[in-house]
């Protein structure tokens, strides 16, 4: 009874800790807007920091308890402490880590937004196993596979995990897919004792756990960005899940934000490969569909001296990146090669093909941090046009992003997909590490061009003998 | 059926915000550069730490064990989402500045 004077007793304390959340996710929006235009975005960076600190801060003088307890000294104290704790861990990981390990780092990051998720509304189910019973089942299962999803995402992306690839993990995901499904049904109409229900609740979180494992175990490097995206949009989803239980505004419109902003990521990429989700998903990517279409011609090698004095003398010259930049890290030598050709009086540009990297945006951000002048980035769509007018197309560790059977080869499991048009470039070098396939596993005709030549090695140690090349001449 | 009809009746204004934010997250996003499709990820992604909040809530009100375990588990990990994301996203956002001209 204590309780329900207390909720309806108008209290300043409670309308200034509502109004705080209220700030809070008008700051989140006013950071996403910002950030959303290179010129502002470290503003916008800025706006959503600080709308997350404000609601930390009146949370935790103001909140109080259910019997209108609020969170006491000892409490409070235990509180600072692990943000202390955790807050000194975040940022000397998010300081130390490469630009290169950064796609990792951001889906670590991801684990741990939807792991706290998660373990916020278990508890919340054993405090009070019948209050908001669907959005806590969803909170902890889309949670737990935003969790487990993006550590396997960060193995991958970091080396430590393989792809596992077989038909029959499709069937299993939809299984699982399914038997979560039930579950939750079983739990919310079932009618069965709190200890049936507490069991299935538990299996719930394994079965979550297992499934964000098996989701993303047979999705390949290349699909990355899109898992990455996707992943990063559930996290989102889970946080305002979390928030639904405690009826918190901040939380629901911050997190729905996320979703939302993380689904239309997702679908960019979707789009730039020219798929769709559910085929990205599904993985088909990584089996059968092996082209039957014949290669004609040979692979043609260059030597070092013939490829600087072909750039030295060249008017326009385009560099299109992919995975194996970043891989050799070679952004940084990347742009002395641009700047010493620029002195020589050639245009050189980027060509930057919407999925090339492990990451949304991956090669800008590289780039970016070699110094590499915006302008001279270019998009897919910008570059095409002009790409028959490129005297040398230099092709460092992309492949699939290149590859021409998008256009000829109706039998290739990229058909479709739209590509950065290097073949049509009067001149083409590949510096590649060997003759590997790229990761959808197809041979490249681009390879097998008459106008192309091929630069074996690390593409950090090969433009640094190019570069030295060039100057020597 | 009757409880489903009892949810979105109390749930009304949740379910309100969760549409229109929906709709309004779809709004801001949309038409951004490719260029920044990183950097705003990675923010995206230290909002959804705003999950934190629950932790403060929970470690703050903890009385049992397994509150106090789990929920200081949740509050350091979702620390470690709001910390980490916001860093990360501005030291990108920092290369992006310096170089204009």
């Amino acid at each position: 009874m204590n309780a329900m004077i207390l909720l309806n007793t108008l209290m300043p304390g409670q309308v200034v800790l509502e109004y705080s959340y209220l700030l809070s996710a008008i700051m989140f929006v006013i950071g996403l807007k910002l950030e959303s235009n290179p010129a502002t975005a470290r503003k916008g960076n800025f706006w959503a920091a600080s709308g997350m600190i404000l609601p930390m801060i009146t949370t935790l003088l103001l909140n109080k308890d259910a019997a209108g307890e609020g969170i006491s000294l000892a409490n409070a104290a235990a509180v600072i402490l692990i943000i202390a704790a955790g807050a000194v861990v975040g940022t000397v990981m998010a300081r130390k880590v490469k630009m290169t390990a950064m796609p990792q780092m951001v889906s670590f990051f991801n684990a741990t937004g939807g792991a706290a998720s998660a373990a916020v509304a278990l508890i919340e189910f054993t405090k009070a196993p019948n209050q908001a019973l669907l959005v806590t089942l969803l909170g902890l299962v889309v949670g737990s596979i935003a969790f487990s999803g993006s550590m396997v995402a960060y193995g991958k992306l970091d080396g430590k995990v393989g792809d596992i690839f077989a038909k029959f993990m499709t069937y299993l995901n939809l299984f699982f897919m399914l038997l979560i499904v039930v579950i939750i049904l079983l739990v919310l109409f079932g009618g069965f004792d709190q200890t049936t229900v507490s069991c299935l609740v538990y299996g719930l979180l394994v079965l979550s756990i297992v499934y964000g494992v098996s989701f993303v175990m047979p999705i390949g490097g290349a699909d990355m960005p899109v898992v990455i995206s996707l992943l990063n949009s559930l996290t989102g989803i889970a946080a305002a899940m979390a928030g639904f239980i405690y009826q918190n505004e901040a939380m629901i419109l911050g997190g729905i934000l996320v979703g939302a902003a993380g689904t239309i990521l997702t679908l960019q990429m979707c789009k730039a490969m020219n798929r769709s989700l559910i085929n990205v998903i599904i993985g088909a990517f990584g089996g059968g569909g092996a082209s039957h279409a014949d290669v004609q011609g040979s692979i043609k090698e260059i030597t070092l001296s013939d490829a600087a004095v072909l750039l030295s003398y060249s008017q326009k010259v385009v560099i299109i990146p992919g995975y194996g930049l970043a891989v050799a890290q070679a952004q940084h030598i990347a742009h002395e090669l641009d700047s010493l050709l620029e002195s020589k009086g050639v245009e050189v540009k980027y060509a930057i093909h919407p999925v090339a990297g492990r990451m949304p945006g991956h090669m800008n951000v590289l780039l970016a941090e070699a110094d590499v002048p915006y302008e001279q980035l270019v998009e897919m769509d910008d570059i095409n046009p002009d790409m028959p007018n490129v005297d040398v197309a230099i092709v460092v560790g992309a492949n699939d992003v290149v590859n021409p059977a998008a256009y000829d080869d109706p039998g290739s499991p990229i058909y479709g997909m739209p590509i950065i048009d290097a073949h049509l470039a009067k001149n083409i070098i590949i510096m590649k590490r060997g003759m590997g396939k790229g990761y959808a596993g197809i041979e490249n005709f681009l390879f097998f061009n008459d106008k192309t030549r091929m630069l074996f090695g690390d593409a950090k140690k090969s433009i640094t003998s190019l570069v030295n090349e060039i100057k020597s001449m | 059926m009757e409880s489903i009809l009892t949810f979105l009746t109390e749930n009304k204004d949740a379910i309100f915000i969760i549409v229109l934010s929906i709709f309004l997250g779809f709004e801001v996003i949309s038409n951004v550069p490719s260029v920044l499709h990183t950097p705003l990820m990675s923010g995206a992604n230290a909002i959804s730490g705003v999950i934190i909040i629950g932790g403060i809530i929970l470690v703050g009100h903890a009385s049992s064990t397994f509150e106090w375990i789990l929920g200081a588990i949740a509050l350091f990990m979702a620390t470690l989402n709001v910390a980490g994301g916001f860093v990360v996203t501005d030291r990108m956002l920092e290369m992006f500045k310096k170089k204009k001209k």
